[in-house]
């Protein structure tokens, strides 16, 4: 299909919003009425047509104004996007991966001519058509991370790989939920995942750290991971918190439903054959929690997600002192029958709401 | 998404592959060079990658890990050298006697255990004999990328020196070759004392080799961290023993000359593995119950674990005793 792309904000006047497409495609990330932490790795081969799972890079209605909200974010702070020296190959390795993928997963929209080292490559959505020569810098705008994740979806990790641990090396760092790079460059994976509560005692990131190092060329994986974001802003960075902090206390019952949003994470992990090291592509996608309610089951498995999460996360996850008040509104949306299974929101077989 | 933890796979995803070329190099070495089935180009890969070969060795599926040692920028090939073991297990063997050119063959996807760390800045390699190979690679890496390294290379006698007359004859300030058979011998201390600040070192060759670098980078002062080894171990032959798969209710017989993974995979059950060398870590699997000891024989398990008797690496590691009972 051919994708609208939308004219809208993640700013000021908000005017982000989601098409009846993007909603039922959206990756509701509960299987099941409760929710704890678990690894939840699975390989990220595909998935149901349409869906956010199918392609390597998913691309949807949202792609342009997501861009053009990335290079606002660098403007005003370049810190969010930084590579230390030894990763500039890890970069080539990204660009390759992105622009292979995309040219073939999507070749209505991105082109790929290669020719020896000479490419050329062509985003027709953003009106690109730079020709340069792989694996040298100085033809290109920007480094070959950094030019080539301005045109990609979802902020970027680039890991390197040694002493059987991970090291955030490099990265591209502006649609985060409250972490920031700028912070973390540097660190082991231990390191940058110490404020997760609950987590280490469960030795949920000494496994973890196992898979992702054992994650091979040819195979990536993905998980989800989800958190709450009131109105819809890609960027809630700590570098920022004075500006959307404060928006979480605006949250009234009125306007509950339009402005809190569930903000869920596609995390995906590629091996980078050149470099060894892993890329940790983070896209988020934003749904209101009207526009959640759309779909029945969702709307009685997330009201008993949220009713029965551990206040450790619910505080971490920044929503502790609005829970009441979404309850509140949730409630009106579980009618207390059983859900089915799985993440689907199934619109075609569950009951409507029957109050 | 099924959000449920996923089960580790049995190896590397796979590639079809085409023998386009058998070189004898000396009376041991032999290299194999690889074009992908159907034309396709192979993925790029890093310097230190191995591939593991698939030998249908009659009745038998042998499984054995070689460094790819071309240059990782040519997609069109991928190669690897392969010294005849002749007490071997028999996988170098079945290389050497039986794989011909226009041969079809399934070969993994690269992994790489053994990379470069790009911080360096420099990079150091010791290497020992058959050891050279994944030095080849990584050399051709760096030489794209404008890296400093320099290479000390241990052989037997200058007819078993593999490859040393194209490495000496590139790069012949920074190739260094001592033969055994002249009594030439790698001054170990005084290289390692003399290196820039920032120096990665990395070791390939015969376990004592590798011991030998380690300890004395360690006596001088070496980060541990600085110090980079890889060897492939071989699963040594044992007197056969039983084990008992609680998981899959099955109790198989190890063989003399076969692995305890192997024997796990001869009775159909699907285990995770890798490097099968005891590097990896892929195929570690838990001891539900013993009366006996094990040879552990791995790198992935502390010392502690192995005493523990609670963890075994079934690619390389054997048991005697009366009765044990594995997790899988």
């Amino acid at each position: 299909m051919t994708i609208q792309f939308n004219d809208e904000t993640f700013r000021d006047d908000y005017s982000f919003h989601n098409s009846d497409w993007a909603i039922k495609r959206f990756p509701f990330p509960f299987h099941e009425d409760s929710y704890m932490y678990a690894v939840n790795m699975e390989q990220h081969r595909g998935g149901p047509e349409g869906s956010v799972y199918e392609k390597r890079f998913d691309v949807d209605e949202h792609y342009v104004a997501e861009m053009r909200d990335r290079a606002m974010v660098l403007a005003d702070d370049p810190l969010r996007c930084q590579s230390l020296p030894h990763m500039t190959l890890a970069g080539w390795d990204l660009l390759e991966l992105i622009m292979v993928s995309k040219s073939e997963d999507y070749p209505d929209l991105f082109e790929l001519h290669r020719d020896g080292d000479q490419w050329r490559w062509v985003n027709k959505p953003m009106g690109i058509d730079d020709s340069f020569t792989f694996m040298d810098e100085t033809t290109l705008p920007y480094g070959p991370m950094e030019y080539i994740t301005r045109q990609t979806q979802g902020d970027f990790c680039v890991l390197d790989q040694r002493e059987d641990n991970l090291w955030m090396d490099a990265g591209i760092v502006t649609t985060q939920a409250d972490w920031s790079l700028d912070f973390d460059i540097g660190m082991n994976f231990f390191e940058w995942h110490a404020p997760v509560p609950l987590a280490h005692e469960k030795g949920i990131f000494v496994r973890a750290l196992k898979f992702l190092l054992n994650i091979q060329q040819g195979a990536p994986a993905r998980r989800l991971n989800w958190t709450m974001t009131v109105n819809p802003l890609l960027d809630t960075s700590p570098e920022n918190y004075h500006k959307w902090g404060i928006q979480k206390t605006t949250l009234t019952p009125e306007n509950i439903g339009s402005k809190q949003h569930l903000r869920v994470e596609l995390q995906t992990f590629f091996r980078l054959p050149r470099s060894n090291a892993l890329v940790f592509p983070i896209r988020c996608y934003l749904c209101s929690f009207q526009d959640l309610m759309t779909m029945p089951k969702w709307g009685r498995r997330l009201h008993r997600v949220v009713r029965d999460l551990p206040v450790e996360l619910a505080t971490y996850k920044g929503f502790i002192d609005n829970r009441p008040m979404m309850l509140d509104y949730l409630s009106q949306f579980d009618d207390g029958l059983p859900t089915s299974p799985g993440v689907w929101p199934d619109f075609d077989t569950e009951p409507p709401l029957q109050k | 998404m099924s959000a449920a933890p996923q089960k580790a796979k049995a190896g590397a995803e796979k590639i079809e592959v085409i023998v386009k070329a058998v070189v004898p190099l000396n009376d041991l070495v032999t290299r194999f060079e690889f074009e992908r089935r159907g034309g396709a180009l192979f993925p790029p890969f890093s310097g230190g990658a191995h591939t593991v070969v698939e030998m249908q060795d009659g009745e038998r599926t042998r499984l054995n890990p070689y460094s790819l040692m071309s240059d990782p920028s040519d997609r069109t090939t991928y190669a690897i050298s392969v010294r005849r073991d002749d007490e071997g297990r028999g996988g170098s063997l079945f290389l050497h006697n039986h794989v011909k050119v226009g041969d079809v063959m399934t070969i993994t996807f690269p992994v790489n255990l053994f990379s470069l760390d790009l911080r360096a800045k420099k990079h150091l390699f010791f290497a020992g004999g058959i050891g050279i190979t994944p030095f080849m690679a990584m050399i051709e890496q760096l030489e794209h990328m404008n890296g400093n390294w320099e290479l000390h290379y241990a052989c037997r006698s200058e007819s078993l020196g593999t490859y040393v007359d194209v490495l000496s004859y590139k790069y012949p300030n920074k190739v260094h070759v001592y033969y055994d058979d002249q009594k030439q011998a790698i001054a170990l201390e005084d290289l390692l004392d003399g290196q820039p600040l920032g120096t990665n070192a990395y070791v390939c060759g015969p376990k004592g080799m590798i011991d030998w670098v380690h300890a004395t980078a360690s006596a001088a002062g070496w980060p541990d961290a600085n110090v980079h080894s890889e060897e492939f171990l071989a699963p040594a032959p044992g007197e056969p023993f039983e084990v008992r798969l609680c998981q899959s209710d099955k109790t198989i017989t190890v063989g003399e000359h076969e692995s305890l993974l192997e024997a796990i995979e001869r009775a159909g059950v699907e285990a995770p593995f890798l490097c099968r060398g005891g590097s990896c870590g892929q195929c570690e699997t838990d001891v539900v119950s013993y009366d006996g000891d094990f040879v552990h024989r791995d790198h992935w398990l502390d010392d502690e674990e192995h005493a523990s008797g609670k963890k075994i690496m079934p690619c390389v590691s054997r048991f005697v005793g009366k009765q044990l009972e594995l997790d899988r």
